[in-house]
């Protein structure tokens, strides 16, 4: 499986090599949708004139990434393009061998069941074949690299990239067991933009679920392991701030970097739903609004770690679509890391019921948002409201997607507990009905 | 949300949808058309109304009087034009200094990419130049601007001369807030371009030219006049500006009142208002002045030499004074008055024109459709390529109709493999790319082989690699993976058609009239190719109805519309110039008509070939 995975590599790399030398990728870095005021290259160069000048990058309202970016790109910055490309490879393989390992244990799982014959008869053609598992960590390499999200946000060179490397990397590790590995990109990745916290209860669900820990209040392995992993993860946490502390020597980044993140104070639109409403918004109930907008991208946690308790990667993949779609300042970078899990839910199309409708509203909205873009920058004769429409229309889209894909995980587990085809209590067929 | 959570009712409408699928399309398609035609119906219009506030109710006087005077100047620019042999500059900059201006000029050369024939031009080497009037109200940030273009030829002295003769008399007024340039462009459209990126200190076309030394504010709005003889009949207002932008709807609407306040007939497309519009004929010529609007602003060109302006963000239009052999005529102080006051109210604006429509169709100068009223019928159009795709996922997806959602979906038994619809795919965009790039690149090699000149060359060399373009399923054929299947075709059915309804969804939005035609004629065939028509009639009628049969036929029609009908010989010269026309506006001035229809169009209409002869 190696040489494919190369293959795919190359020509990932060939596509954003030959862009990064057009012209377009000009034109590219400076989209609303590719690039946001916390992940624009053009930020981090001005970040480190500053840096180089003995001024605190900070000072200012330009500059917004993590000291640990600047002082990375303080040693690398002549190789940037290169530093983007293999952040790219680095996800992809870390997300290929992520997959590989997640369908090993599903299969083992399955086959352990299957032989306690747990599943009902009718199941049969519900159940995953190493055929069909094969080739789905090659196409999750794929889906991420070929995207063409990605490969704007690559060319873009937003940092949006090195993000989705941390989180793919804390996948590979909380994937393969490792806690304390785990613990340190979920530190780095929290550290990098606030939101991936969310994705501790999944890293220490699959953690507790592989070393046989059941869930439960009552257990004190429970709490041990809990406390284990939150120390680990918070050390870390600790470890890095106090780190950024010294190499800066101030505490000026965590106003304009988290404070930058959680208040919003940029307006510029971008394919978010923050933007247009915080513009519109009489002052005095900013802070309020603030406040819901930004628990709403936390809250769902809950509920998910609850319904979702017994399958930790499914809810990974939820969380991260819900922070990329939530998210003060998304981009399309962030949109590719969690459409590059898509080919993990293959064995769910069945049971997907708006996909149809769902691909054309995405691909319809990705066509236009350059073109209402034009329209109301360029040519002024169409309005900020028209762009709006098309980035809710995104979002919608977006979450009918994951919702979609939620209902049919759900229900997938049910046929495997209840059977296939479903009966009424007289007799006649039934269905199921989300309400 | 109903709808999409409860099975019952989704499959109750799936099924409804795809078992009258054919019917419901062909009664969308006529419900399009029909639409579309019935916006030329007066009682459907709204009447044009002055949105913006400063331009509305405020008075102005118009006092200007020295229309002969403007005329003797013109005959004096004439002389001096002949004499100099072209653009006489000293003779200008000397006429706008002496009326108390700020006089600058500008170099600009340009060599085009192929001889233009219609205008006999190749190398062009010319000087603009303007004059200042600095606004003595007000803190100069804002700026209007009246230009006449003084081209190859003996026409539009009479315009410089009034611009010259209105430059004198505004001079003298103390009311002005904004600074008024008076901008005399040599070679039109071309020293508009270099004029208007030097002002904004931009080069998108590549074009040669000195930096200005004077600028105004920021522009407001702007006025390009052609006149063409002392007396005139008429005035005639042309908004089509590049890509098919228009400007605010208020600057015609000013047009308009000035017209009926001072008492001169006023057209659009050079077609005067009737009153009868409940009779047939009445209705018939609403119906051609917007089918003129709709040919005009689908051609993506600039229709005077205020196209250039729009893409600026600045309103404008052009003023074309037409001579006819009507009884009634207006002379030049009418005219001159007609501008004063419309310049009047310019410069009463406190802010950007934006209070009215920038997107609508004009079946008369006092009448106009918004977009709320003829997107509808776009999207009656567009409707039918999305229920044909539905209809075609619906029948990829689950082969036992009747079932329960989800469950009885039997696994695909093969899908097919991603190579054969991307073989076609690339192919088709790569000969797109051949007719975008090819043209140009080649033509010193074809006029070398062929007896032909280079403009010719151009426009040939278009023609035969779209036709060679059609060869093309009997090659991709060879490079397919196995034989091609029935579940192959439909897929790239599938993606064709969700390919064309963003394309021409993403056109109608910039430019209605482009996207609208382009329906017309291409949502059938995408609607109803399969591999299993008659080959020969399916086949005519394909070619018949390509993005270049189309192109033919709007030539036709133009003519038709504007009254001078063409033998076939005629148009088909016509339609040549046209290419070329289309090839060079992209070249000089960045009109995307022709990369639309090359590089996504027209592969676009190739995968639906491609289909055609799938086996």
């Amino acid at each position: 499986m190696a040489a494919p995975l190369t293959l795919v590599l190359i020509v990932a790399v060939t596509i954003r090599a030959a862009l990064f030398r057009s012209s377009l990728a000009e034109l590219i870095s400076e989209r609303v949708e590719v690039v946001s005021p916390l992940n624009a290259w053009k930020r981090v160069v001005e970040g480190l004139a500053l840096l180089d000048l003995g001024v605190s990058p900070y000072s200012g309202d330009v500059f917004h990434e993590t000291p640990l970016i600047i002082y990375f790109f303080h040693f690398v910055i002549d190789y940037a393009e290169i530093v983007f490309m293999i952040a790219d490879g680095i996800t992809a393989v870390a997300l290929y061998l992520a997959v590989q390992h997640y369908n090993k244990n599903v299969f083992r799982k399955q086959k352990y069941a299957l032989e306690a014959d747990r599943y009902p008869h009718d199941c049969l053609e519900l159940m995953r074949t190493p055929k069909e598992m094969y080739y789905v960590p090659l196409k999750v390499a794929m889906f991420y690299l070929w995207n063409p999200f990605t490969i704007l946000s690559c060319v873009a060179k937003s940092t949006c990239g090195l993000n989705n490397a941390v989180i793919a990397l804390f996948i590979l590790c909380t994937i393969k067991g490792s806690a304390l590995l785990s613990a340190i990109f979920l530190a780095l990745a929290t550290y990098q933009s606030i939101y991936p916290l969310t994705l501790f209860a999944p890293a220490l669900i699959y953690l507790l679920q592989r070393l046989y820990i059941p869930v439960n209040l009552r257990r004190p392995s429970f709490w041990l392991f809990t406390s284990q992993y939150a120390f680990m993860y918070f050390g870390s946490l600790a470890v890095i701030v106090c780190l950024s502390f010294f190499l800066l020597t101030s505490w000026d980044f965590i106003p304009s970097v988290y404070g930058f993140i959680l208040s919003v104070p940029d307006l510029t639109p971008n394919i978010g739903l923050f933007w247009y409403f915080f513009a519109e918004m009489f002052e005095h109930f900013r802070l309020f609004f603030i406040c819901v907008f930004q628990i709403n991208v936390f809250f769902y946690s809950i509920p998910l770690s609850i319904k979702l308790k017994d399958h930790p990667v499914f809810l990974m993949f939820m969380q991260i679509a819900i922070i990329s779609i939530f998210k003060s300042y998304p981009t399309v970078g962030d949109i590719a890391l969690y459409m590059a899990f898509l080919p993990v839910w293959s064995h769910l199309y069945r049971f997907l019921r708006n996909i149809f409708l769902v691909c054309c509203v995405l691909l319809a909205c990705s066509a236009l948002f350059p073109v209402l873009w034009h329209l109301w920058i360029y040519a002024g004769s169409a309005n900020s409201n028209f762009y709006y429409a098309i980035t809710l229309l995104f979002n919608v889209a977006q979450i009918l997607l994951v919702s979609d894909y939620f209902y049919a995980y759900l229900r997938r587990e049910h046929h495997l507990s209840h059977g296939l085809y479903l009966k009424r209590k007289d007799g006649g067929e039934a269905t199921l009905v989300l309400k | 949300m109903g709808l999409l959570s409860d099975p019952n009712r989704r499959r109750a409408l799936t099924n409804l949808l795809t078992r009258l699928n054919t019917p419901i399309c062909l009664v969308c398609y006529v419900a399009g058309l029909a639409w579309f035609m019935g916006l030329a119906f007066e009682p459907f219009t709204l009447r044009t109304y002055m949105s913006e506030n400063a331009m509305g109710s405020t008075m102005v006087e118009e006092r200007f009087p020295a229309g002969e005077r403007a005329l003797a100047t013109g005959r004096e620019f004439a002389a001096h034009k002949r004499k100099a042999g072209g653009m006489p500059v000293d003779w200008l900059v000397k006429t706008m200094q002496a009326r108390g201006l700020e006089v600058y000029t500008q170099q600009f050369s340009r060599t085009l990419p192929f001889p233009d024939e219609n205008t006999e031009r190749y190398m062009v080497k010319g000087t603009n130049v303007y004059g200042i009037l600095r606004a003595p109200r007000a803190s100069r940030t804002e700026a209007l601007v009246l230009t006449a273009s003084c081209s190859e030829g003996n026409s539009n002295h009479q315009a410089v001369g009034l611009l010259l003769g209105l430059a004198q008399y505004f001079r003298n007024q103390v009311y002005w807030a904004k600074d008024i340039i008076f901008l005399v462009n040599e070679y039109d459209l071309i020293g508009m371009q270099a004029w208007l990126e030097g002002y904004h200190h931009t080069n998108i076309t590549g074009m040669d030219y000195t930096p200005l030394q004077g600028r105004g504010g920021s522009i407001q709005a702007a006025l390009s006049l052609e006149l063409n003889s002392d007396v005139i009949t008429s005035l005639d207002l042309v908004l089509e500006g590049l890509n098919g932008q228009l400007p605010n709807l208020d600057l015609a609407n000013l047009f308009y009142a000035f017209c009926q306040k001072i008492d001169i007939l006023c057209t659009i497309q050079g077609k005067l208002q009737r009153s009868d519009w409940d009779t047939p004929s009445g209705y018939t010529h609403a119906a051609q002045t917007m089918m003129l609007m709709v040919m005009k602003q689908a051609s993506g060109r600039s229709w005077g030499d205020h196209g250039l302006f729009l893409r600026y963000h600045i309103e404008a239009a052009t003023i074309k004074g037409i001579n006819s052999f009507r009884q009634y005529k207006t002379d030049a102080t009418t005219i001159g008055r007609l501008l004063e006051g419309m310049f009047r109210k310019l410069n009463n604006l406190l802010e950007r024109l934006h209070q009215s429509y920038f997107f609508y169709l004009m079946p008369s100068l006092s009448h106009f459709v918004s977009i709320g009223y003829y997107m509808p019928a776009f999207g009656l159009l567009a409707v039918i390529l999305l229920l044909k795709a539905l209809d075609l996922w619906v029948q990829l997806g689950t082969p036992p109709p009747g079932t329960e959602d989800g469950v009885a979906g039997v696994e695909p038994a093969s899908s097919p493999s991603v190579l054969s619809i991307l073989t076609p795919l690339v192919i088709s965009h790569m000969t797109g790319a051949a007719l975008y790039t090819l043209p140009i690149r080649s033509q010193e090699m074809a006029v070398e082989h062929f007896p032909v000149s280079e403009t010719e060359a151009v426009v040939l060399t278009a023609i035969a690699i779209y036709t060679a373009g059609l060869a093309l399923p009997h090659n991709t054929h060879k490079f397919l993976v196995g034989e091609g299947t029935e579940k192959g075709w439909k897929v790239l059915k599938l993606v064709a058609l969700l390919y064309l309804a963003v394309l021409l969804g993403c056109t109608a939005l910039i430019n209605f009239s482009l996207g609208f035609i382009l329906a017309v004629t291409l949502v059938p065939i995408a609607a109803f190719v399969t591999p299993h028509l008659p080959k020969v009639v399916s086949t005519t009628i394909m070619v018949l109805l390509s993005p270049g049969f189309t192109l033919l036929y709007c030539v036709f029609v133009y003519q038709e519309l504007q009254e001078a009908p063409v033998s076939l010989g005629e148009g088909w010269i016509l339609y040549l110039s046209v290419i070329s026309q289309g090839i060079l506006d992209h070249s000089l001035y960045g009109s995307l008509v022709y990369p639309l229809l090359a590089l996504f169009v027209y592969p676009c209409w190739l995968l639906f070939w491609n289909i055609l002869f799938w086996k």
